[in-house]
């Protein structure tokens, strides 16, 4: 589904569909909203959107389709079909809000846990699952999808996406980037080179900063004493803190941010404040650090089920709606885990394929060597 | 142009203002590299010549050069990103290794990143900390880079020539000291392949392997020993990622005896691979252990010491003598 054909514009209130509910109080008083956790209508002086009912159920679709991938993933790590998996579980509003907000022209980069903007970009889930299996550390076509393959070291891709948005800039393109990071990232000195490079250069890319309070367990006060999307003010371009549980405030927000790129008028910060619900990875232990009434508190901030409440208030989505939504569901997953199963091992000489593009002598050698060594146990054994 | 002589300098420069009117994706980057033409002038009046849009200043940050050169490769620009200084690397040393050198990997060979890093190295110019240093093994320890360094100004030219029309990042060391040196430069010439190494001078004695700035003191070595009967073959090795064994092997294959000559350290330098490779390639035509000389493990002195830190005339021919003494 796309809901590319709605553009957000500044400021617009027209819509009768927007409740009359006040914004609720906030102790972050600058937090974009649209749809309140109870799913509400909010209306925002500076961001709205107006969507219809099949949109809204689009959006509703894309999120739980990837809970339900993410699901599975955890699963397939638990049966030991993966080494490890980077559970998105919370954020999927974040991914899927500012994932549509893309056009097929613009160009993410990706941390290693954007599975629902993958999901977005038409990337198949099961290739996202190769690197966590081990059988390759990546291997799409970024260029097929417009979607970089996940970067594991936090915060260099916000230097990549920053040059290829400089290039995009020279090329005279209207494309925007995007690039995905997170509140521990933020810390990194590459995020803070990649703000000052697009900020002199004026780079069309928009800073998706997914704060999920938690960077394995430094909480976000290990990494700023100031709220993060502040931090764009130094640096001479806007940034704005949304409700990252809030699929149509991302939406939005995202929406603004790229045309603003498009426009010339240089980077935008983004920090969608959310929460990571799972552990950071499969191999990680939350309950050592943190405490369950925090997840409580966020549960009740669902991103899914504050859109479910919305459509069904609204009448937008019927039952059979939701029906046949779990039996897609069930059907993803099914392919996703058949899939993985299915994945083969590499063949050993792999090692050496791709080191280079033109070729390496040493390589070549190597690869001799130990294409010689493999055979001389041929015949053994078995 | 065709044959002319040229300061290594010059013809660098000359290489660049060539990319730039054949490739319109051909890119420059780095600190200082537009009006003033970068600290050593190597891009000097390219940025009046080809504009702020191809011949980039950036900011004062290595590890953004590289990141957003390897953002540009990937919208399918080819940079050339200067770093003004060897020990100015390593701010950007994250980026060259752990995405610069592994992102065609990562995804299957269809990425291709084709980056050239240059960097000005080694010492003997009298600077202070951090602007003498030779890291060409920390780079060529790392699959997915290739390590090249001309030592004269015709491979300067075509050298720089070949590492940006190559599809792999080339990290480019340029010896600082000979910047000045003038040498031919043939630009019609028809350029030999960029990995492999150059018999600088024949002999039948021993093998003297170097590459940047020490070839020339091995060159001025050969021709004292000659003087005095022993006669030295010369190699140039070019490039130190792939290194071109073959070559090596065929010279000690014939001369019995190697002593591998570099200004970065001994100590897990790039003698100590050759070293081990050469030893088990030849074993049996090695009349001495394979030699090298280097710098120590210590830092890079203050100037007023550079010169006993070198290798120079006399430690490379102490180390020649020591190895026709077996």
């Amino acid at each position: 589904m796309t809901v590319e054909s709605t553009a957000a514009r500044k400021p617009r209130r027209s819509s009768k569909r927007v409740s009359a509910a006040k914004k609720p109080q906030s102790a972050e008083p600058q937090l974009v909203q649209l749809l309140s956790p109870e799913g509400e209508r909010v209306e925002h002086p500076d961001y709205d959107i107006q969507l219809s009912a099949e949109e809204l159920r689009g959006l509703y679709r894309d999120m739980v389709l990837t809970r339900r991938f993410d699901a599975e993933a955890t699963a397939l790590q638990r049966q030991g079909e993966l080494g490890l998996w980077a559970s998105l579980l919370g954020q999927e509003a974040a991914q899927i809000g500012s994932g549509r907000a893309l056009r097929d022209d613009d160009y993410v980069f990706p941390t290693y846990r954007e599975h629902g903007v993958a999901w977005c970009r038409g990337v198949d889930p099961t290739n996202l699952l190769g690197m966590f299996r081990g059988v390759n550390h990546g291997g799409w076509d970024p260029s097929v999808n417009n979607f970089h393959l996940y970067t594991i070291v936090i915060g260099s891709q916000t230097l990549h996406a920053t040059g290829y948005a400089m290039g995009v800039a020279k090329d005279g393109a209207d494309s925007a980037v995007i690039a995905y990071f997170g509140d521990g990232a933020s810390s990194q000195g590459d995020v803070a080179e990649a703000f000052t490079f697009s900020a002199v250069y004026n780079a069309p890319v928009v800073f998706f900063c997914q704060n999920n309070q938690w960077a394995i367990s430094e909480p976000t006060e290990r990494q700023t004493r100031v709220p993060l999307y502040q931090r764009a003010q130094g640096y001479g371009f806007p940034g704005v803190r949304v409700d990252g549980n809030d699929v149509l405030a991302c939406l939005a927000v995202t929406r603004w941010a790229l045309e603003r790129a498009r426009r010339g008028e240089g980077p935008t910060l983004v920090e969608a404040f959310t929460y990571r619900m799972g552990a950071h990875t499969t191999s990680d232990d939350p309950t050592k650090y943190r405490h369950d009434d925090e997840r409580a508190a966020w549960e009740a901030k669902d991103p899914i089920l504050r859109l479910r409440t919305h459509l069904e208030r609204e009448g937008h989505a019927d039952d059979a709606f939701f029906a046949a939504l779990e039996e897609e569901s069930d059907t993803l997953a099914k392919r996703v885990r058949e899939a993985v199963r299915a994945m083969p091992d590499p063949d050993p000489l792999a090692i050496f394929d791709n080191v280079y593009a033109d070729g390496h002598a040493l390589v070549d050698e190597e690869r001799a060597q130990f294409a010689a060594y493999q055979a001389s146990f041929d015949g053994e054994g078995n | 142009m065709a044959a002319q002589q040229l300061p290594l300098a010059k013809a660098l420069n000359e290489s660049l203002r060539q990319a730039l009117e054949t490739d319109p994706k051909v890119l420059i980057m780095g600190e200082d590299v537009g009006k003033l033409g970068g600290v050593f002038r190597i891009t000097d009046g390219l940025q009046k010549d080809f504009g702020e849009d191809r011949v980039i200043d950036t900011p004062l940050a290595e590890s953004g050069i590289i990141g957003t050169a390897i953002g540009l490769a990937l919208r399918g620009y080819r940079p050339v990103a200067e770093i003004q200084f060897d020990g100015f690397v390593f701010p950007a040393y994250d980026q060259i290794v752990t995405q610069l050198a592994k992102m065609h990997a990562r995804s299957l060979g269809k990425v291709k990143l084709p980056v050239v890093v240059r960097i000005p190295y080694g010492g003997g110019i009298g600077a202070v900390e951090h602007h003498s240093e030779s890291p060409e093994a920390l780079f060529a320890h790392v699959a997915g880079l290739k390590v090249v360094s001309p030592s004269n100004a015709s491979d300067a030219y075509w050298m720089l020539q070949q590492a940006i029309q190559s599809d792999d990042p080339v990290i480019f060391f340029e010896p600082k000291r000979r910047y000045w040196d003038k040498g031919e430069v043939d630009t019609e010439a028809i350029p030999g392949p960029l990995h492999s190494a150059r018999v600088v001078r024949t002999g039948s004695d021993l093998t003297l392997a170097a590459y940047g700035p020490m070839v020339k003191v091995c060159t001025q070595a050969a021709a004292t020993a000659a003087e005095e009967g022993r006669f030295i073959e010369v190699l140039d090795l070019r490039s130190l990622s792939p290194i071109d064994f073959d070559a090596v092997q065929a010279s000690v294959e014939k001369t019995g005896r190697l002593v591998l000559v570099h200004e970065a350290p001994v100590f897990y330098g790039s003698g100590a691979e050759i070293a081990a490779r050469i030893t088990e390639r030849c074993f049996y035509h090695l009349e001495a252990p394979v030699l090298r000389v280097g710098g120590f493990h210590a830092p890079y002195p203050p100037a007023r010491l550079e010169e006993e830190y070198l290798p120079g005339l006399d430690r490379v021919l102490d180390a020649v003598d020591r190895s026709l003494g077996y």
